[in-house]
């Protein structure tokens, strides 16, 4: 037999045989090694998570004519160059001064299905409208104007063109319009009415044109950065923007949170070194006669030293696996809870989680197992 | 030269001489009891023949070699390579198997050897036990897996403190016998026992009192035989 063979057939058999000491000290490390890997499987998933928690807060993107107007033409060219996975949705706006009962308001044109994908926050009670002569109100035009779910609404519009004369002779443009929603926001967007592209344009006789367009697209800033000088060298008629805000603000607490994360790693593995090096303290102690014994009996202080190194090490593997099984459950769970969406495995953390372990654990009974070289072979000689 | 020379040897702790200028000298082959009353010295004695523990003063020569002034690290090396050590407690590892405890000396040794520590637990009439935990074996038999353990390397010298002192007579006997087969085959033995029946069977016994030796009797009709009245 192999000296290497003995010696593990010794280093397993001490923990297999002293299974309840054993189990204390794995425990810690497992645990110790499952908020390691847990954490760090959020830490590197945050930055997908939160860039859908931000993206739902509106876009982060927006086109505006380089000069005085473009076409929806021009705004779909643009989106086009935006890989579509990347797209999460665009919104065209049109803003027109209509009136109701005499009283002006701004009314909205947009592609409706676009608006809801890039501002997944708006709060519409009822319906968003689905068809033609349906529209949604902003909550402070509702107030204003006692308008219901359900009621009916007639804007009237005066094209800007028309001459003095024309207005006292001409009549208004009109159409009536069914209430499908009213839109809840707490912002500006409560003060206008929307409907769809097609209808104001039938509204104020025209083919129209589109004043901007909001996007909300996924992927770092520095993807952004990339779309938008594509997309400004590609469409002359758009001039594309990040929205400063929102993805500086996304950033500022991406970097505070994972901060955050490292922070309470470090001093979970802190912990976890303290407890392991309390339990080997223990371990030794009680193990001292034993470690007499062995050196009554020709081991030399390497010996030892390899010995317990050789155990904890394995007990630091075996609480690795077990940690970076239950980290990814743990980060699972977190992710469930907090974002509501499902964590991506990374192979990579297993054996990270399983390094980190052994060299915690090796690292945590370095004193202890010194102290064990300090026994003194003559205490088993005189016998308790 | 003798295999092992105490030259006015003393241990002393404060005040209290726990050897006190001691002169002892054992030839190879020899088979030596060390009787006395508790605290007269004798596993002072032995920790320091043994090689576990330095006099304050004298000389302790083994195999020419003043181990007094040894590193411990020369010490380990050479109680692991001329010295197997018997206790009265029977000092197993208690998550090893039989064959496991005795493997172990083997391993700080040389090599690991199953076979050769199966056939030592033979001689000590353990073979069915190989495979047993110390808890699961009775006193005699942990004590006679330490004796196979002690003889495994084919140590110059076995040193025993109270081998017996924790046995029935069935299995001192047993533990006796093993001692004469040893000595048969050219192993020193220094014995520390209690027991006169014990003591009786070596060639020759001395007797410690207050750490000094008091009294060295040379048994004239030695057989290795233990002799029951
Ligand atoms: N480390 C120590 N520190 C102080 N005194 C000690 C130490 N070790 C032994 N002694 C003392 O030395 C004396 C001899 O002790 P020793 O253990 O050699 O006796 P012993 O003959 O083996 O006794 P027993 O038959 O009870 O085993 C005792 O008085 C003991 O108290
Ligand atoms: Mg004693």
């Amino acid at each position: 037999m192999k000296k290497r063979q003995m010696f593990l057939r010794m280093i397993t058999a001490s923990l297999m045989r002293r299974r309840s000491r054993m189990l204390v000290a794995l425990l810690s490390i497992a645990i110790g090694a499952t908020i390691l890997s847990g954490l760090v499987t959020i830490y590197y998933d945050v930055p997908r998570q939160m860039g859908a928690q931000f993206r739902s807060y509106g876009a982060n993107m927006i086109f505006v004519p380089a000069d005085t107007a473009f076409t929806e033409q021009d705004v779909r060219q643009g989106a086009a160059v935006i890989q579509a996975a990347d797209l999460v949705g665009i919104a065209p706006y049109r803003y027109e001064n209509v009136r109701i009962n005499g009283i002006p308001v701004v009314a909205a044109g947009t592609d409706m299905q676009g608006a809801q994908a890039a501002s997944p926050y708006w709060h519409v009670d009822g319906a968003w409208p689905a068809k033609d002569g349906e529209l949604m109100v902003g909550a402070k035009v509702a107030e204003s104007f006692r308008l219901k779910v359900g009621g009916e609404i007639e804007l009237s519009y005066t094209p800007e063109t028309r001459t003095q004369e024309e207005l006292k002779t001409v009549q208004d443009q009109t159409c009536t319009y069914q209430i499908t929603g009213i839109l809840d926001t707490g912002g500006s967007e409560e003060e206008y009415v929307y409907m769809s592209l097609p209808d104001l344009a039938k509204l104020t006789v025209d083919d129209g044109k589109v004043d901007v367009a909001e996007l909300s697209v996924s992927g770092g800033a520095e993807q952004l950065e990339k779309y938008i000088e594509q997309i400004n060298a590609a469409v002359p008629a758009v001039t594309a923007r990040t929205v400063k805000r929102v993805t500086a603000s996304e950033t500022t607490v991406l970097t505070k949170l994972q901060a955050l994360v490292l922070l309470v790693t470090i001093v979970v593995l802190a912990l976890t070194m303290i407890c392991v090096a309390t339990t080997m303290t223990a371990v030794v102690a009680e193990r001292r006669r034993e470690i007499g014994l062995r050196k009554a009996i020709g081991a030399s202080d390497k010996s030892i030293v390899g010995e317990f190194l050789g155990e904890n090490l394995l007990l630091g593997l075996l609480g690795g696996i077990i940690g970076s099984l239950l980290g990814f459950i743990f980060a699972q769970q977190v992710s469930i809870h907090v974002f509501s969406s499902s964590i991506s495995f990374r192979l990579w953390i297993v054996p990270v989680t399983i390094l980190v372990s052994i060299a915690v654990t090796g690292l945590a009974s370095l004193l202890p197992i010194r102290s064990a070289t300090e026994v003194d072979p003559a205490l088993v000689l005189k016998g308790e | 030269m003798s295999l092992l020379e105490l030259k006015n040897v003393y241990k002393i702790y404060g005040e209290l001489h726990a050897l006190d200028n001691v002169n002892f000298t054992v030839e190879k082959g020899e088979w030596v009891s060390i009787m006395g009353p508790s605290g007269s010295g004798k596993s002072t004695m032995m920790n320091i023949i043994g090689c576990m523990d330095k006099p304050s003063k004298g000389e302790v020569l083994l195999d020419g070699v003043d181990i007094a002034k040894e590193s411990a690290k020369n010490l380990t090396a050479i109680r692991r390579d001329k010295i197997g050590l018997i206790f009265q407690q029977f000092h197993l590892v208690n998550y090893l198997t039989a064959v496991e405890n005795v493997m172990l000396a083997q391993y700080y040794h040389s090599m690991p050897d199953e076979k050769e520590a199966l056939e030592a637990l033979e001689r000590v009439g353990l073979a069915g036990r190989a495979k047993h935990l110390p808890s699961q074996l009775s006193g005699g038999e942990q004590q006679r897996v330490c004796v196979a353990r002690a003889l495994i390397n084919t140590p110059e010298i076995i040193l025993a403190d109270e081998p017996t002192g924790n046995l029935d007579e069935k299995n001192e006997e047993i533990v006796v016998d093993l001692f004469h087969k040893l000595h048969d085959e050219g192993t020193t033995l220094i014995v520390v026992t209690h027991d006169p029946e014990v003591a009786e069977v070596a060639q020759r016994r001395i007797v410690l009192r207050d750490g000094k030796i008091t009294k060295s009797v040379v048994n004239e009709n030695f057989t290795g035989k233990i002799r029951f009245s």
